[in-house]
C-alpha cells in the first residue's frame, strides 16, 4: 500500500497493521517535553491518574524557557517545580544559562531525529519537522498521559504536499515560504493535516531556514510540517543525533488531500498584518508602518541563519531614534557562536539590546511587551491581537532581513531599500 | 458523558485564538480556579460576566487556533462552562476539551441556530438539540467516546496504569 511520510512514521510507532488518514492510533513517543508553562500543569494531571514515575526517563526532556529568566514570584516557583520534579524523575532537564528556547535546543542538543515522534507540550512543537521527525504540539493533559505511559492518541492526518521550485531570489528566507503557504491555505487550510515540502526549493533551504518552515506549520492549523531528510540533514545530525535513524519519503503513489507548487523566484520579502498569520502582504505592499520595536527571535528564527541576515543591514547602521530593538539568540550556544563571530557587538553598536535566550516577549510574557499603539515588526510566528502585550499593539510577522531593515528605517521597507 | 444540557452563550467571529482567551501573561498561573478570571481576557471581558453555570459556548470556525495552553479549557471549566459547539475547531484546543472531559462537538447547522440563552443538549455520541430541534452531529471515534465515558484522559489514563500496564 502506498503511504505518505508522515502515515509511515505513525505505522512504524503504532500496533495498526495499516494506518489511513482519519483512522485514530495509539503513537509511541520517541520524546516527551514539556516547559516552564506546560509542564506544571501537566504534572498535577499526572498525579491525578495515579502515574508516580515516566515512562522512560531517558526519553523526557524539561526546558525552562518561556519565563526565564523568571519575571516574578509566581514564574519563578514554576520553574523551581519545574527542577524539582525533573530530578526527582531523573529526567533530562534544561535550566537557565544551560538551555535556550526548546525547539531551537532540542534540534541543536541532537534530540531530534528523522522518523522520530516528538509529543511536546508547547504548539510549535511541529517545528521538529525541519528534520524529518513527527513532532506534534500537545496539551498539558496529553504531555501527562505522555509521560505516564509514553504515548498519545492521535487521529492520522492527511498530507498537503508543497513543491518548493525555483531559487529565492535577495532577501526571501524559508520564512517567506511558510508565510506564502499560510496566505494561500489560510489560518484553518492545513487542519487535520500535515504540510509536506519537497521538490528542489526545499532541498535548497537550509536546515535554520526549514526551521523556520515547519515552526509556522501550526499557524496553517497543521498537525506539523515536514521535510524528507537529506544529507544537509545528515550532516547536521551527524556529530549530535542521540539516537539511530533512517529516512524514508512519500510514495509517489501515495494519496494526498492536496498539492501545492510555491515558486520560489516568484517570491518577495512577505509580511503577516495584523491580527493574524494568515494575513500576508509583500513588504513593498503594507506600508505605511511606523515600527516602535523590533523583535528578532524565537524558536526558529533565533539561529545563527537569522543573526547573521540582521546583522549585515544592522553593521554600521543605527536603529532608528523612534525605535527599539531586541535581539533573542535562540540558544546559549547560538549567543556564544554569535558573540564569537562579533555579531552581537554590531547589534549593541547600532543600538540594539541583545537579550539572553528565552521566549519572553513572542508571547506576551517578559522582556519586551508593547503599550497601547505600538507596532512591533518581529521575526516571531503569531500576530493575534495582544499577543506581544496590548491588545491595541500591532504585530507584524516578516524575516530577519526586513526585521533589521524596519530598525534601520523606524519603519516597514523593503531591505533592498537599505542594503 | 452522554448528555450534556446548557444555555447558549455566543461568541462572535471566526479563527478565534487562544491568546485572546487566555494572553500569554497569565500562563504562570497554576491553578484551574485563577485561571477563571482571566477568561475571554483579550477578546472580550464581559463575556466573563455572562459566563453562568451551566453555559454552553456556541462558537464559529477554527474557533480556538494557536498556543497549546490547556488553560483555556481549565479556565473554561473553572467558570462552569460545560460544553462547546462550534463551525470547526483547530486541533489542540479540540482534543483539550475532550481530555479534560469538557463536551465539544463540531455541527455547524447547530451552531448557526443556537443564539444567546437557547437551551442546548450535546450527546456525545452525536447529535446537538437547540430549542429542542435536534441536528445531527458527526459520531467520534471509539476512542473518543471512551475516553468521554472515562470522563476524559486522566481518568482514562488511569484505569490503563491499573489495567494492562500497572
Amino acid at each position: 500500500m502506498a503511504h505518505t511520510l508522515v502515515e509511515k512514521i505513525l505505522l512504524a510507532h503504532c500496533d495498526a497493521d495499516d494506518v489511513r488518514p482519519g483512522d485514530v492510533v495509539t503513537v509511541r513517543c520517541d520524546v516527551v517535553m514539556a516547559n516552564d508553562v506546560s509542564g506544571p500543569v501537566a504534572f498535577r494531571a499526572m498525579e491525578k491518574m495515579g502515574a508516580k514515575r515516566v515512562f522512560d526517563p531517558s526519553r523526557v526532556v524539561m526546558v525552562a524557557d518561556h519565563f526565564m529568566p523568571a519575571k516574578d514570584v509566581k514564574s519563578a516557583e514554576l520553574q523551581a517545580r519545574l527542577k524539582h520534579w525533573s530530578d526527582e524523575q531523573g529526567v533530562t532537564f534544561y535550566g537557565q544559562g544551560r538551555g535556550g528556547i526548546e525547539h531551537t535546543l532540542l534540534c541543536e542538543e541532537g534530540w531530534i531525529v528523522p522518523g522520530a515522534v516528538i509529543a511536546g507540550g508547547d504548539s510549535h512543537t511541529c517545528t521538529y519537522g525541519a528534520l524529518g521527525a513527527f513532532g506534534t504540539g500537545l496539551g498539558s493533559t496529553d504531555i501527562a498521559s505522555c509521560l505516564a505511559l509514553g504515548s498519545f492518541w492521535q487521529a492520522v492526518p492527511d498530507t498537503i504536499q508543497v513543491e518548493l521550485t525555483g531559487e529565492t531570489g535577495p532577501f526571501v528566507t524559508g520564512k517567506d515560504v511558510i508565510l506564502a503557504v499560510i496566505g494561500e491555505i489560510g489560518v484553518g487550510g492545513g487542519t487535520n493535516a500535515v504540510l509536506e515540502f519537497v521538490g528542489p526549493g526545499a532541498e535548497a533551504l537550509s536546515v535554520d531556514e526549514r526551521l523556520a518552515v515547519a515552526n509556522m506549520a501550526v499557524e496553517a492549523g497543521s498537525e506539523t510540517g515536514i521535510f524528507p531528510a537529506d544529507a544537509k540533514v545528515e550532516h547536521y545530525l551527524a556529530d549530535r543525533a542521540r539516537a539511530a535513524w533512517s529516512t524514508e519519503r512519500s510514495d509517489t503513489d501515495a494519496s494526498f488531500r492536496q498539492r501545492l507548487e510555491l515558486d520560489l523566484s516568484a517570491l518577495e520579502p512577505l509580511v503577516a498584518l495584523p491580527h493574524l498569520p494568515g494575513n500576508v502582504k509583500p513588504v513593498s505592499e503594507a506600508g505605511p508602518v511606523q515600527v516602535d520595536q523590533v523583535y528578532i527571535g524565537n524558536c526558529a528564527n533565533g539561529t545563527m541563519t537569522d543573526l547573521r541576515q540582521a546583522a549585515s543591514i544592522l553593521v554600521g547602521r543605527r536603529v532608528h531614534p523612534r525605535t527599539r530593538a531586541i535581539v533573542v539568540p535562540a540558544t546559549q550556544a547560538i549567543w556564544r557562536e554569535a558573540a564569537d563571530e562579533g555579531l552581537l557587538d554590531q547589534f549593541v553598536e547600532a543600538g540594539a539590546i541583545v537579550s539572553t535566550p528565552t521566549c519572553g516577549a513572542c508571547f506576551g510574557g517578559s522582556n519586551g511587551i508593547l503599550a497601547a499603539g505600538e507596532n512591533a515588526v518581529a521575526t516571531t510566528n503569531r500576530n493575534f491581537r495582544g499577543r506581544m502585550g496590548s491588545p491595541e499593539a500591532g504585530v507584524y510577522l516578516a524575516n530577519a532581513w526586513v526585521a533589521a531593515a524596519a530598525a534601520v528605517a523606524g519603519e516597514l521597507v523593503h531591505p533592498g531599500t537599505i542594503a | 458523558m452522554t448528555r450534556v444540557e446548557g444555555v447558549a452563550l455566543v461568541v462572535p467571529g471566526d479563527d478565534v485564538d487562544t491568546d485572546v482567551m487566555y494572553p500569554g501573561a497569565y500562563l504562570n498561573v497554576e491553578d484551574p480556579a485563577q485561571m477563571a478570571q482571566y477568561l475571554f481576557e483579550g477578546f472580550d471581558p464581559s463575556l466573563r460576566e455572562r459566563v453562568v453555570d451551566g453555559t454552553i459556548l456556541v462558537v464559529g470556525s477554527n474557533f480556538g487556533i494557536g498556543s497549546s495552553r490547556e488553560h483555556v479549557p481549565l479556565a473554561m471549566q473553572g467558570s462552569g462552562i460545560r460544553g462547546v459547539v462550534g463551525r470547526s475547531f483547530a486541533r489542540i484546543f479540540y482534543r483539550n476539551c475532550i481530555n479534560l472531559g469538557l463536551a465539544i462537538v463540531a455541527c455547524p447547522a447547530a451552531a448557526d441556530a443556537a443564539r444567546d440563552g437557547s437551551r442546548i443538549a450535546i450527546e456525545t455520541s452525536g447529535t446537538v438539540e437547540v430549542d429542542g430541534v435536534e441536528f445531527a452531529a458527526p459520531a467520534s471515534p471509539p476512542l473518543v467516546l471512551e475516553l468521554g465515558a472515562a470522563g476524559g484522559l486522566v481518568g482514562w489514563t488511569a484505569s490503563q496504569l491499573i489495567g494492562p500496564r500497572g
